[in-house]
């Protein structure tokens, strides 16, 4: 099956601060080498004191805009996911719309479904695409996480996003397929008013992660008749370095076809942003022809899978600076510092 | 505050200004009569480019609301597409010189409390960075 709709244009945005599992492990006592073999993150990127989830879908949303030569009034549909949205009530949506002069005839809401609200806008944006509702679609995942301090999580919450232009025009790669899978699984969670998520610890691995991103990887390719070996990429959810590489060995993909995407052992696990930005890395160095395969995961629990077909237009399209330039480019911090521009202590 | 604010998101989340045809000077803030053709103005809202150079700035070093980012620098910016604007640098003291190359962000200004408003806007970065 192919949809005939897909991606026009992509961007990404990642803090430029940086710090260590190494600095985190010195402050709380704990031993850095098995942290970092365990989770499989030896940083994390973190976002400066004026940057939070609304400013990093803008900057992706901008590198989208110009590197696509997008007309920002042609948008018609802005859906943002997050986990952690400035505010409760207040949409991150129409921040996006106004920064990016989109003018105020757009379809827009703020998405939430842990870390898969992201894809879930490319779900929602594509399908309007196909209906003949909207010629163009602005769908961002886009997080600044937070671990309570101590917690295991402190290694791996970051902040980043990832930005795509959904369109029928122009592509640079072809949405063939999409396909979810969702239970009610109380993996890790939230409550209203709470800073800092709690989660069930170890149960999050195999009735959480690793059976809904096998179920969507396996659903898509037997709704579609693909088999791994159809696909020259894949990239998972990265809630650290283990899992993703984990579930693509019992998919059947090597390292070779996952490593490009693998970017949680550098910035950390960027939550909605986590699987859309690997897979702007991926499509940073793709040809035309190559098929992607991209698992999202959203804890409470559910995921989203997609089939990706590399386009003749990403020849001509702008890729820099490409994802890996951006994980380079990081300044690293101390713990001071962190804690500081986290607002983990309160300043009068 | 809040009304004040609002009424002006337009041109702080995005380098909105005006542009005069009559003489082609641009402003920034927008202007609604050209100070240099007055009656004969002709002026047209304009997107700016993203980008433009340091000409002059400070480092502040004390301020009441910005205890969070302290030293931070104020520049004055001639932006590629004509008008000179002061904003925010955001960058290290050590990094920042007249003629650098930068490009504009979006960043918060500051929020009303913790369960007041948000402010966001325009600020700038050195060109090279992101
Ligand atoms: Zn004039």
């Amino acid at each position: 099956m192919t949809l005939n709709a897909g991606i026009v244009s992509y961007g990404t945005h990642i803090p430029k601060y940086r710090i260590s599992s190494d600095e985190i492990a010195r402050i709380w006592g704990e031993n850095a080498e098995i942290i970092k073999n365990g989770l499989g993150v030896y940083q994390k990127a973190v976002p400066d004191v004026d940057e939070d989830t609304a400013t990093i879908a803008v900057e992706a949303a901008r590198e989208a805009i110009n590197r696509g030569n997008i007309h920002p009034q042609d948008i018609g549909a802005v859906y943002v996911g997050s986990e952690s949205h400035p505010y409760v009530v207040k949409p991150t949506s129409t921040i996006v719309g106004e920064a990016i002069s989109a003018g105020n005839d757009f379809y827009s809401a703020d998405l939430e479904f842990a870390c898969k609200a992201g894809t879930a806008g490319l779900q929602i944006c594509l399908s309007m695409i196909l209906s003949g509702m909207i010629d163009y679609g602005l769908a961002i995942g886009a997080d600044t996480s937070q671990g309570a301090p101590g917690d295991a999580l402190e290694y791996s919450a970051s902040a980043g996003g990832a930005a795509y232009i959904l369109g029928k025009r122009d592509l640079i790669a072809e949405i063939e397929d999409t396909y979810s899978f969702a239970t009610d699984t109380p993996d890790f969670w939230r409550r209203e008013g709470q800073p800092y998520p709690k989660h069930g610890g170890r149960f999050t691995g195999l009735p959480a992660y690793f059976r809904h991103v096998i179920s969507a990887a396996k659903g898509l390719m037997d709704k579609s008749g693909l088999n791994p070996s159809d696909f020259d990429y894949a990239v998972f959810h990265q809630p650290n370095g283990k899992f993703p590489v984990r579930a693509a060995k019992t998919l059947g993909f090597n390292m070779e076809r996952i490593k490009h995407g693998l970017v949680v052992p550098h910035i950390g696990n960027t939550y909605s942003g986590s699987s859309l930005i690997g897979l702007a890395a991926i499509l940073d160095i793709a040809k035309p022809s190559e098929r992607i395969l991209m698992v999202s995961f959203g804890s409470g629990a559910g995921s989203d899978a997609f089939s990706i077909t590399v386009e003749d237009g990403i020849e001509s399209f702008r890729r820099n600076p490409s994802v890996w330039d951006k994980i380079r480019k990081g300044v690293s911090i101390d713990y001071g510092i962190y804690v500081k521009m986290r607002k983990k202590i309160r300043v009068k | 505050m809040l009304p004040r604010f609002w009424r002006k998101i337009k041109y702080r989340y995005d380098l909105v200004g005006s542009y005069c045809e009559n003489c082609g000077r641009s402003f920034y803030p927008p202007r609604n009569v050209c100070p240099n053709c007055r009656r004969k103005s002709n002026i047209r809202e304009i997107r700016f480019g993203d980008c433009g150079k340091v000409i002059s700035y400070s480092v502040v070093h004390d301020s009441e609301n910005t205890r969070m980012r302290k030293p931070y620098i104020v520049a004055m910016i001639k932006l590629d597409d004509g008008p000179v604007i002061t904003s925010q640098l955001v960058c290290s003291p050590d990094e920042v010189q007249t003629g650098m190359r930068v490009r504009k962000v979006f960043r918060k200004y500051g929020e009303e409390g913790e369960s007041g408003i948000i402010y966001y806007g325009t600020k700038f970065v050195p060109a090279d960075s992101e």
